[in-house]
């Protein structure tokens, strides 16, 4: 085969992901963000009479209800909120921790570089699930905690990715230039090596709101994470496993809605990647 | 070559002694055992709570109970269990191989199917096959694994009733647990098989091999694979931490007697010789086979050495 033509396969094959990843998330983000108007109350409503509806039993309850008559497609869309807003916000504050510690710690080495890379060894020995036990125990469980302790245990891999980047940067001439005419610390850092590290965090963050939806969601199931009385697809998921013997729709779309979620995540880090981060320094 | 064998058992043991001191301490401040065993005893005086609490020792000062726990540690002695006096050293005892057997287990079937998957994606680079096998993969790593763990219970378990749901009896009760784990795992090292191929597959040493007509699987299997096995050991070796901690949410789906396991019900008791037991050997555990991968490969690939 030419080259040509495999190069444009993985070119259309590179579309596919982009779109696939585009499709699933965007979808699941607009039915979680307008899911108060589409279902007012959030399925929260016990309805008795229609207790156990198999999915498409009845057309007002197309995934079917819970022993309550609560419909089910309606709290799995509503326990999508937890779900992305863990997701989103325990990124975006390991990335603005882990960056800056990432930048100081590999642009004026010394001590405090030290100092955070030993930590980093010490936090990479402990099993995430394990610390994540301690925690709950300690502080309980809860939106707000679970946030912490995945910014607690995450800020560590961006502070490395930009460590590393850092350590290639700092000596560049354009880096040395700039410091010869007096450009301040703060301003090199921010404005002429942070520019040039950004795209392998982006990946690293695409992949990392997936996987603290994974995270977020298995706490949950083992009862550590949000609530059990909010909805969310942890939640109803562990609640559904009790009767997974009558009842197997309970268990399955909350499951369902997070693999295509996590799923559309994956995809457009995927592309992102192969856009953004050509060395493949974000690679698992 | 020495220098760096002691940094690095030097750093091993900084981590390890870091993690028990962090570990202890973090632990007594997730509540007093002493409620939590006499919640079941009705009304309690405050006399008796301070006498059950000299009875476990905790009216030490931290640093004392510390101490002692390290004193333990080196004698594998690690204290008896708050909750009926047992041994820790006899639970761990019970509970280690039933981990370490489930983690082997998943690592054999994820490398079995791994390296065959790996080999044919990087072959048939850019065309279908290698494309089918990426977005399996990707779907594979997406899998919320305590879901498709349950999932795999309705099948098997529920509806065709072929395979136990729960517990540790017999070659059966292997098969879900390793297989949930090992899906995702999968999904991870066919991608890490096929990026170390690509690379090796590239070298004359395969040109060459090709050209004196040897059979394809002669050449994939026996030249290229042998030369790529250095960085795929690397990375399994440092996945066995990621494994452990997964295994802990997988075995209190199926109930699998193992540390995951003990370390749940020691949290819910607050029973803090097990879970310091527990958690001191899981990373000991992670970072030993981090330190054996990095003395192999500074064996084998002198650059490493001089980092």
């Amino acid at each position: 085969m030419s080259a040509t033509t495999t190069k444009a396969r993985f070119e259309r094959y590179k579309n596919l992901e982009f779109i696939l990843g585009a499709l699933l998330t965007g979808g699941i983000c607009l039915l979680v963000v307008f899911s108060d108007l589409l279902f007012p109350g959030g399925g929260e409503k016990i309805d008795l009479s229609a207790r156990l509806l198999a999915p498409f039993a009845s057309m007002d309850h197309p995934f079917g209800t819970d022993p309550l008559g609560r419909d089910v497609m309606a709290r799995v869309i509503a326990g999508g909120k937890i779900s992305l807003q863990v997701g989103l916000l325990s990124v975006a504050g390991a990335v603005v921790i882990g960056v800056s510690m990432g930048l100081i710690s590999g642009y004026y080495r010394g001590f405090w570089d030290m100092v955070v890379m030993r930590f980093a060894d010490v936090q990479l020995a402990l099993p995430f699930i394990l610390l994540a036990i301690t925690f709950i125990a300690i502080v309980g469980g809860g939106l707000t905690n679970m946030i912490i302790l995945l910014i607690i245990s995450q800020w560590v891999q961006y502070a490395r990715l930009v460590r590393g980047s850092v350590l290639a940067l700092r000596d560049r001439e354009f880096i040395q230039s700039a410091r010869a005419i007096g450009v301040k610390d703060i301003n090199i850092l921010f404005r002429h090596l942070l520019p040039n590290l950004i795209g392998p965090v982006i990946v690293l963050m695409t992949l990392n709101v997936a996987n603290n939806i994974l995270l977020e969601s298995s706490l949950t199931f083992l009862g550590l994470g949000v609530d059990p009385l909010t909805p969310s697809w942890g939640g109803i998921l562990a609640d559904g496993r009790t009767y997974l013997q009558n009842a197997w729709w309970v268990s399955v779309f909350p499951g369902l809605a997070i693999l295509v979620t996590v799923l559309g995540l994956n995809l457009l880090g995927d592309w992102l990647r192969d856009s953004l981060d050509p060395t493949g320094r974000t690679s698992r | 070559m020495a220098r760096f064998l002691i940094n690095r058992f030097l750093q091993t043991i900084f981590v390890i002694f870091v993690v028990t001191l962090v570990v202890s301490f973090a632990i007594r401040l997730t509540g007093d055992p002493a409620l939590m065993l006499a919640q079941g005893a009705g009304s309690v005086s405050e006399d008796d709570l301070a006498r059950i609490r000299e009875g476990l020792g905790l009216n030490q000062p931290f640093l004392i109970q510390y101490a002692d726990f390290l004193r333990g540690f080196f004698t594998l002695d690690f204290g008896r269990s708050f909750l009926g006096g047992t041994p820790v050293s006899q639970l761990i005892g019970a509970a280690l191989p039933a981990t370490v057997m489930l983690a082997f287990a998943v690592m054999f079937v994820s490398i079995a199917v791994s390296i065959p998957l790996g080999i044919k994606a990087a072959v048939s680079r850019g065309k279908w096959a290698d494309q089918a096998i990426r977005i399996v993969s990707l779907i594979g790593l997406s899998f919320p694994n305590f879901w498709l763990a349950i999932m795999l219970v309705l099948l098997f378990s529920i509806t065709l009733q072929w395979l136990p749901p729960s517990g540790m009896d017999g070659f059966a009760s292997f098969l879900m647990p390793a297989f949930t784990m090992g899906i995702i795992l999968t999904a991870t090292n066919v991608r890490l098989v096929r990026t170390a191929m690509l690379e090796t597959l590239q070298s004359q040493y395969i040109m060459v091999a090709r050209a004196k007509g040897l059979s394809e699987n002669v050449v994939l299997y026996k030249h290229a694979l042998r030369n790529c096995a250095i960085p795929l050991v690397t990375y399994f070796g440092l996945q066995f931490g990621g494994l452990l901690g997964g295994i802990v949410v997988i075995e209190r789906v199926f109930n699998w007697p193992g540390l995951g396991t003990l370390a749940f019900d020691a949290v819910g008791a607050r029973d803090y010789p097990v879970l310091q037991a527990v958690i001191t050997i899981l990373s000991m555990l992670i970072v030993g086979v981090n330190l054996l991968v990095d003395i192999v490969y500074g064996l084998i690939d002198p650059r490493i050495r001089t980092e």
